[in-house]
């Protein structure tokens, strides 16, 4: 073809076409390319090219990796110092970098890249983020704070909702505004878009202030169940936006709606949960492509949902919370681990992405500045969501087993942030609204004020008067070694209790779980042995590999055989402490002391897989004590307790089989597990030195 | 007050619920079992706890029994001296908890007790002379009678000021 197309321009160079023939074919005259002024290089001689560039086959891909690497490479940067994620968050610094990419795309004039459309938003950003924060959500304090956690989802917007849209109306009658053109209806579409409190923003805040548990078990759980009660609003209001009158039939309708929104969205969530686990019961033989079927039917989940206008969120956070205990019984560790990782990329991929197009967005969008109405938007966000939060907290506190104070319900309404989810819903407004740019802008400006103002603040003053805190110098170092102690004992009969506590549903749920629910979605329900999934689940095996070839020397691990010793050494002289030793002590207790039951650590780093460290300490610790407390030689001290003796190593019949044979050799002869008794006296130990625990 | 035939019966299912081999009684096996316990730090020690010296098994009552300390204390009980002493009471919570590290029970922790329940309790990176100097300052805060280790009444005196009714209750036992 080029060939032909330089020799076709060759002969308009040289002059006329001769004339055609008249007749029946046309044909070109034959072409001398040896005539007339070689303008071109000779075309039958042109080579093979060595370097080609093809950019507009691989712009989009392209682009969009290069944006991810960007926003990756920002948060590489934060964490390079230190001392700035500390005070400003992280959302609040990507939204600054992207505000700068914005700035500098918009000088020379270039677009932001098309892809980034409300559309793209929902269905390929939000998901991975809201998957993220369902699976690991905390599923046993999240059950026992569900009631106040709709109550303030479901109640609390709604009451924001109206509230802010009523003040807004009646800022608008005001003339000196300018914004009279506003009815009633816009103006409760714009409140609805912006009291959706947003889980991204509010997570990442919350990350960095370790706040208690019950507290961020509600937030989090508002944000994420809100989404029911703004997209039921939110089309509502759109609906009824373009009508003159609103008639009764249509609230009626809309709180049908609600409960179609909410229900739905869980029930498509619950049965793509179990339709999941149900799948990975058979997947023992394609162990490779087992983390893709949680992928898979969670998204599948969302996708549905957003089909008929129900709450996606909902129902992914559904599907999530019901297949994650089922799913990681039937899948291998490494697809466990697999699942786990992916997610926690892919949420915070999203999320990066999320605020740095968020900062290139508010650049490159036409604004409409209106001052009044802006800041009474800021106002009114601000003062209604507080009173929400201390009138709801009133009614609902009676109810709580642990009420809220106040300093939890000023976090409570102070982070109440907005963030993606309230932009994506400003760009999704249709066009027939009057004033939808300055909807718009108002919405940027609330979430830029929150996420700024609110974010870096929050954390200062939660600690200001957050008196829950340690009280240092309260109490002497006995007081503090015997709480904890009695804390531990107590955590520890309550779980031995088995937390039926007074929730009669949870006990009929967990007998129904038993005898049904396991049967069909869990392979091979054998009652395994809990002590050796929870061996599994911490990937202890090598652990416990590594401890046994070390021929015991393990300086870390307490040994009992000490106890013996330590009797003798008992005439040291009295030491002098200094209160600086005090202070010292104090700090390395309530630094290095077991927490109970790792409640509140694992929540408070939002970007990092659950820290399993404590639970591992503890149990190789044992572990070795107990090895130490088998050796031939250490069985003269009588002193040494039964109850030291033994622990937590199981009576599962299958433990042989999950140990590599390399440790059974260090036990010498084992027999074959058919004891079930192994309380262990030191008469039997010759016999069976190592064997005697695994039976 | 006693408990409820609804808590004895939830207890009893629980019991149930741990006898893996329904022969009435549990095990130790059946504690190890409860893998929560396992991820206690003191785990060991409150098992044992259920255990009476000399004992291998736990039935019911004994169950039971222990359980109860951890009732919430009856703040009306009038005072009568010729009355055994409750199992909620505060004296008994505290003699629980002093069983805790006394573990040869002979009626005082001593410098190694301690010394053990700290290791327990304190994560690897603590050495062994800060736990020593911990297990010292505590000895001298309490020890009234300087025989270098803590008996149940110097225990509960310096525990005095701290809510144990409090600390050491189990609401949904009441």
């Amino acid at each position: 073809i080029n060939t032909w197309r330089s020799q076709f321009s060759q002969l308009t160079f040289i002059g006329e076409i001769p004339p055609k023939p008249t007749g029946s074919v046309t044909v070109l005259p034959p072409i001398k390319p040896n005539d007339g002024p070689q303008a071109f290089p000779d075309a039958e001689k042109e080579n093979l090219p060595v370097f080609t560039m093809d950019y507009p086959r691989i712009q989009i891909p392209f682009e969009i990796t290069l944006w991810v690497l960007l926003a990756s490479f920002a948060k590489i940067g934060f964490h390079v110092y230190h001392k700035i994620t500390v005070w400003v968050p992280e959302s609040c610094l990507l939204i600054s970098i992207g505000l700068i990419v914005g700035a500098i795309m918009h000088s020379v004039h270039e677009e932001p890249p098309a892809v980034l459309t409300s559309n793209v938003f929902f269905l390929y950003m939000l998901p991975p983020i809201v998957l993220d924060s369902g699976y690991f959500m905390p599923i046993r304090p999240f059950f026992e704070n569900v009631g106040t956690v709709l109550w303030f989802a479901v109640v609390g917007t709604l009451w924001n909702s109206i509230g802010i849209g009523m003040s807004l109306f009646a800022i608008c009658q005001i003339e000196a505004f300018g914004v009279q053109d506003i009815n009633l209806q816009e103006n409760l579409l714009f409140a609805t878009i912006i009291s959706a409190v947003d889980p991204v923003a509010v997570l990442s805040v919350f990350e960095d202030v370790s706040v208690n548990e019950q507290l961020y078990i509600v937030v989090f759980g508002e944000c994420l169940f809100n989404d029911a009660v703004t997209v039921v609003l939110y089309n509502m209001f759109n609906f009824v936006a373009e009508m003159p009158v609103v008639e009764p039939v249509d609230v009626f309708l809309g709180v049908a709606r609600f409960f179609v929104v909410g229900l739905g969205g869980m029930g498509f969530g619950v049965l793509f949960g179990f339709a999941a686990a149900f799948t990975t019961r058979f997947t023992a033989n394609v162990r490779e492509i087992e983390p893709l079927f949680i992928f898979m039917y969670s998204y599948l989940a969302y996708l549905v949902a957003e089909l008929f206008a129900i709450s996606s969120i909902m129902a992914i956070v559904t599907c999530a919370l019901t297949m994650k205990y089922y799913v990681e019984e039937n899948v291998s560790q490494r697809s466990c681990t697999t699942i786990r990782h992916v997610i926690k990329m892919l949420g915070s991929i999203s999320e990066t992405l999320i605020f740095f197009f968020l900062g290139v967005v508010t650049i490159t969008t036409e604004h409409e500045w209106n001052w009044g109405y802006i800041l009474f938007t800021l106002l009114f966000a601000f003062v209604w969501r507080g009173l929400g939060v201390l009138v709801l907290t009133q009614i609902i506190n009676p109810f709580r087993t642990i009420p809220f104070n106040l300093k939890d319900q000023f976090g409570l309404g102070y982070g109440g942030l907005r963030g993606a989810i309230s932009f994506a819903l400003a760009f999704t407004l249709p066009d027939n609204i009057g004033r939808r740019q300055l909807f718009i802008t108002a919405t940027i400006a609330i979430i830029i004020f929150t996420v700024f103002i609110q974010g870096i603040s929050i954390r200062p003053l939660i600690e200001f008067i957050n008196v829950r805190r340690t009280n240092r110098n309260l109490g002497t170092i006995n007081v503090e070694v015997h709480c904890r102690l009695m804390e531990h004992t107590i955590a520890g009969i309550e779980d031995l209790c088995g937390q039926w506590s007074h929730y009669y549903w949870k006990d009929k749920f967990l007998k129904f779980n038993n005898r049904v629910l396991r049967k069909i979605l869990i392979r091979d329900n054998r009652a395994e042995s809990s002590i050796v999934a929870l061996y599994k689940k911490l990937e202890l095996q090598n652990a416990m590999e590594i401890l046994d070839t070390v021929s015991g020397d393990i300086s870390a691990a307490p040994s009992i055989v000490s106890l013996y010793e330590e009797k003798k050494s008992s005439a040291k002289p009295k030491k002098k402490f200094m209160a600086a030793d005090l202070r010292n002590m104090h700090d390395l207790l309530s630094k290095n002391m077991y927490k109970i039951r790792q409640r509140t650590v694992a929540y408070t780093r939002k970007h990092a897989l659950p820290n399993e460290s404590q639970t591992k300490e503890i149990l190789m610790r044992r572990h070795a004590s107990i090895r130490r407390s088998l050796r031939p030689g250490s069985f003269q001290s009588s002193v040494v307790p039964k109850s030291h003796k033994y622990f937590s190593l199981p009576a599962g019949k299958s433990l042989d089989s999950k140990f590599p044979p390399g440790r059974l050799s260090h036990a010498g002869k084992l027999s074959k597990p058919s004891l079930k008794g192994c309380t262990l006296y030191s008469n039997q130990l010759p016999h069976m030195p190592y064997g005697g625990l695994f039976c | 007050m006693k408990i409820s035939p609804a808590h004895i019966i939830r207890l009893y299912d629980r019991f149930e619920f741990l006898d893996k081999e329904g022969s009435g009684q549990l095990r130790l096996e059946d504690f190890a079992e409860v893998k929560e316990l396992a991820m206690n730090p003191i785990g060991d020690r409150i098992i044992g706890a259920f255990f009476s010296p000399g004992q291998e098994t736990v039935d019911f009552p004994s169950f039971v029994r222990i359980l109860a300390h951890f009732r919430p204390t009856d703040k009306n009980r009038a005072k009568d001296s010729t009355q055994p002493e409750p199992v909620n009471s505060r004296t008994s919570k505290l003699k629980f908890a002093f069983q805790l590290y006394d573990q040869d029970r002979d009626g005082k922790i001593s410098r190694a007790e301690l010394l053990q329940v700290l290791r327990e309790m304190l994560g690897m990176q603590v050495t062994e002379e800060q736990l020593e100097s911990i297990a010292d300052r505590a000895i001298q805060e309490a020890d009234l009678d300087r025989d270098d280790a803590i008996s149940f009444e110097e225990f509960r005196k310096s525990l005095e000021k701290v809510n144990i009714e409090h600390k050491m209750s189990i609401r949904f036992l009441r």
